[in-house]
C-alpha cells in the first residue's frame, strides 16, 4: 500500500517536548540528554549527528523507553501517533515497540539469533504482537507469506527464510532487520548507525533499501549518525546535538550550504571533498564531559565567537526564516 | 635505489576442511615496493574480504605468504634472526583499526608508553623515557600533561589512536601499517589523525601504508593508490587520476557509492549487482566476474594489467589495446 505524498506530509507522526534523560553514576549525574524537542511528520527523514557522547544514541533509547538503570528518562514526552510512550504501561510499550516505533540498532546484523532460523525469528516479532481477541488475528502461514513479502522488500531472496544469520554476509544480515523493522509498518524507524560495520557499496545498498520500504510504507525515518556524508545522500533535514542538547535543526541543503550555529559551521568544515585536497579543518578542543558540563551554552569553551553572555546563561532555540531552529546567542533576539 | 619493503608475487590461501579441501585465496600474485629513499603515503583499498587486512598481517610478518615472498631491505621477513629481526620488528610499526581494543585496561598510559622503550632499549635513564614520550605525544598533537599517568577508558577514541601512533613514532619506524587506523573514530577527530599521518611522513621521513575502505580519505592524504577486490589488484595508480577517472567497472562502482558530504552530488545511477549469488570460490578468470555489468566471455581468463597513463593501470579486458604490463612491475608506476 502506497501512501500518497500529499497526506504523508501533512500529518504528525512524531514529538518529542522537553525529554531529559541521566545516567546517574559514582560520578555524580551525567545529563545525557537536555531537553530536547523534535517535530516529525510521515515520510520525512530526518538526520541526528553529533560526536561520540552527543546523546544520540541516547535519544534513540529514550524514545523507544530503552534506557537502563543507572540511566533514566526524568521528564518529557514521546508522543507517536497520539500516545505519548512516556506514560503507557510497560505492557503496551512492548506492543508499541515494532508496531508504531521500530529500532535498528547499531551492530544490528549481531543481534540475530545465530541457532534460530531467520524466519523463525521474523515470525516472532509477529507472534508477539499478536491478539487473539481482536479480528487482525493471522494465521502461521499468512504470517510466513507477509515475512516473505518483507524479504523480498529488501532485495532479499525469500530462501533467506529457511537460513541461519552466519548463512548471510555483513550486508544481507543488515537488510534482515530492516526486513523485521517493517513487518509490522511503523510510524517512526530509527536507524542507529545502520551502516557503520560495511563498505561503501554495501553501505549504498543498505540505504537505498531504507529509503525505498521507508516510502512503501510511508514511516519517517530518524537516522543516526556521525557521516555527513551518508546524511546528504539520504536524509530531508539534519539535526546537530551537541552535549544532550539541539543545537541546529535545518533541512540538508541549507545545513550543507550556510550552517547557522558555530559548531555546526565547524562540523561542515571539517568534511572533506575533492576540491579542498590535503586540507584538513579538525574541530579544535574536546567535547566536555557530561558530568561537569561548562556554564552557560556547552560548546562555549570551543567557540571562535563566544561572548560573555554564552559564559553565564544558555542561549533558548531560535526559529529562523524557513523553520531552521538554532540555539546560539548569535541569532537570539535576547542577546 | 633500495628498497625498503618489497613484495614478490605474493598470495595467499586460507584452507580449512579435512576432506573437502576448501581454500580461499585472499591474496592473489601481489607485487609491491617501496623506496627506502623517498618515503611516501600508499593507500591500499578494497571492501571487506578483499585481503586488505590479509595484506597488512603479511607486512608485519604475522603470517607467512602461501607462495611468493616479502623482503625488507633485501632479507626475506621470514628468514630474519637475531638482531635484524628486532630491526624489522623496530622500525616496521602498526596502528589498528580499533582504538578501544589494543590497549591493556589495567595499565596507565605512561606504562604503555615505557613498554617499547624499554623493549627496544631506548632510554638510558627514567628521565630519558620521559622526554621520549613528551616528545612523541607533543609530535601527534597531545598534550602530554592531558594523557600521562591516565588510563585508556578515560581517554577518547581520538586521542588513544593518537597514543597509538606516537608509541609507534617513539620507534623511529620507517614504515607504519595503519589498517583501517580512522574508521572508528568520529568524523571531526578523523581529520586530525589524519593530518598526523601525513605530518610522519614529511617531518620524520616515514613511509606509510594506509589501508582502508574509505576513498575519501585516502583521497586526501595519499599519493598512490591500490584497489583490492576479492585479492587480485584491479587498479593501481596515482590517487587524482583513479578516484577522478576510474577505469576498471569495479573502481567505478566504489568511487560511485561514496557518499560525499555534498547535496549537489547524488549517489550514482550505477545499478548495484547484489553480491548473493557468488559467495563460492571461483577458478580462474576476474574476480569481478559475476557483479560486472560489462561481463564477456574472455572474462573467464585472468586478465592482465593494462597500463592506461603514465600512472595508472587497471586490470579489465575492456581496455585492451593499451600495452600490458607484468604485475612485478605495478609499482613503477605509483608515483611517490
Amino acid at each position: 500500500m502506497m501512501v500518497s505524498p500529499k497526506t504523508m506530509k501533512d500529518s504528525v507522526v512524531l514529538q518529542v517536548r522537553n525529554l531529559q534523560v541521566s545516567y546517574y553514576t559514582d560520578a555524580g549525574r551525567a545529563r545525557a540528554l537536555d531537553g530536547v524537542d523534535l517535530t516529525l511528520c510521515a515520510g520525512e527523514k530526518l538526520g541526528l549527528v553529533g560526536e561520540s557522547g552527543s546523546g544520540k544514541s541516547t535519544m534513540a533509547l529514550a524514545m523507544m523507553r530503552m534506557i537502563k538503570p543507572p540511566g533514566r528518562i526524568e521528564g518529557g514526552q514521546v508522543i507517536v501517533d497520539g500516545t505519548d510512550l512516556i506514560t503507557i504501561a510497560e505492557e503496551e510499550m512492548l506492543k508499541a515497540r515494532l508496531s508504531k516505533i521500530a529500532y535498528i540498532p547499531q551492530g544490528a546484523m549481531n543481534s540475530l539469533n545465530p541457532v534460530i532460523r531467520i524466519g523463525a525469528q521474523m515470525m516472532d516479532a509477529i507472534k508477539a504482537h499478536q491478539d487473539q481477541s481482536t479480528s487482525d488475528w493471522i494465521s502461521g502461514a499468512e504470517m510466513e507469506k507477509r515475512c516473505k513479502q518483507a524479504l523480498e522488500s529488501v532485495d532479499l531472496n525469500t530462501s533467506v527464510f529457511k537460513m541461519y544469520a552466519h548463512e548471510l554476509s555483513g550486508g544481507m544480515k543488515q537488510r534482515v532487520c530492516i526486513a523485521i523493522s517493517i513487518l509490522l509498518r511503523p510510524k517512526v524507524i530509527i536507524a542507529d548507525e545502520p551502516t557503520s560495520a560495511l563498505d561503501v557499496v554495501t553501505q549504498r545498498q543498505v540505504m537505498e533499501t531504507i529509503d525505498r520500504v521507508q516510502k512503501q510504507i510511508g514511516a519517517a525515518v530518524i537516522l543516526i549518525g556521525h557521516d555527513m556524508g551518508l546524511m546528504a545522500q539520504f536524509v530531508d533535514k539534519v539535526a546537530v546535538m551537541y552535549a544532550g542538547r539541539l543545537m541546529e535543526l535545518s533541512n540538508v541543503r541549507d545545513m550543507f550550504t550556510d550552517p547557522k550555529h558555530p559548531y555546526a559551521q565547524a562540523l561542515i568544515r571539517s568534511l572533506p571533498n575533492l576540491e579542498n585536497k590535503g586540507v584538513f579543518n579538525g574541530i579544535p578542543g574536546m567535547a566536555p564531559a557530561l558530568l561537569q558540563l561548562p556554564g552557560g551554552c556547552s560548546f562555549h569553551p570551543r567557540c571562535p565567537h563566544v561572548m560573555d553572555i554564552c559564559r553565564m546563561q544558555r542561549p533558548e532555540p531560535t526559529t529562523l526564516p524557513g523553520g531552521r531552529i538554532v540555539e546560539c546567542y548569535l541569532y537570539s533576539t535576547k542577546a | 635505489m633500495a628498497d625498503l619493503l618489497e613484495l614478490k608475487n605474493v598470495s595467499k590461501i586460507y584452507s580449512r576442511g579435512l576432506l573437502t579441501q576448501v581454500s580461499t585465496t585472499a591474496l592473489n600474485n601481489v607485487s609491491l615496493r617501496l623506496d627506502d629513499a623517498q618515503p611516501t603515503i600508499m593507500t591500499v583499498a578494497g571492501e571487506s574480504g578483499s585481503g586488505k587486512t590479509t595484506l597488512a598481517m603479511l607486512l608485519l610478518g604475522f603470517i607467512t605468504p602461501s607462495s611468493g615472498q616479502i623482503l625488507y631491505k633485501g632479507k626475506d621477513i621470514h628468514a630474519l634472526r637475531g638482531e635484524d629481526r628486532m630491526l624489522f620488528r623496530r622500525e616496521v610499526q602498526a596502528v589498528f583499526q580499533d582504538p578501544f581494543a589494543v590497549f591493556n585496561p589495567f595499565y596507565t598510559v605512561d606504562h604503555l608508553l615505557s613498554v617499547p622503550i624499554d623493549r627496544f632499549k631506548l632510554a638510558k635513564s627514567k628521565r630519558e623515557a620521559k622526554d621520549k614520550m613528551v616528545e612523541a605525544l607533543t609530535a601527534v598533537g597531545l598534550r602530554p600533561g592531558d594523557v600521562l599517568g591516565r588510563f585508556p577508558h578515560q581517554l577518547s577514541g581520538g586521542q588513544r589512536q593518537r597514543i597509538n601512533v606516537a608509541r609507534a613514532l617513539m620507534l623511529r619506524p620507517k614504515l607504519l601499517v595503519a589498517d583501517e587506523p580512522v574508521s572508528m573514530v568520529d568524523a571531526s577527530l578523523r581529520a586530525n589523525i589524519l593530518e598526523t599521518l601525513r605530518g610522519l611522513q614529511k617531518n620524520y621521513g616515514v613511509s606509510i601504508i594506509y589501508i582502508t575502505h574509505d576513498l575519501t580519505t585516502a583521497y586526501h592524504v595519499t599519493k598512490s593508490i591500490v584497489v583490492l577486490y576479492r585479492g587480485a589488484v584491479m587498479e593501481a595508480g596515482d590517487v587524482d587520476t583513479v578516484i577522478k577517472s576510474p577505469q576498471h567497472p569495479y573502481t567505478r562502482l566504489l568511487i560511485d557509492s561514496i557518499p560525499w558530504p555534498d547535496i549537489n552530488k547524488r549517489w550514482g545511477e550505477t545499478e548495484i549487482k547484489a553480491r548473493e549469488m557468488e559467495l563460492t570460490e571461483q577458478g580462474t578468470g576476474c574476480r569481478f566476474y559475476s557483479r560486472c555489468p560489462f561481463a564477456m566471455d574472455k572474462c573467464k581468463q585472468d586478465p592482465p594489467l593494462f597500463r592506461i597513463h603514465e600512472h595508472q593501470a587497471a586490470s579489465c579486458y575492456l581496455l585492451e589495446g593499451h600495452p600490458v604490463i607484468a604485475p612485478e612491475n605495478l609499482s613503477d608506476l605509483l608515483p611517490v
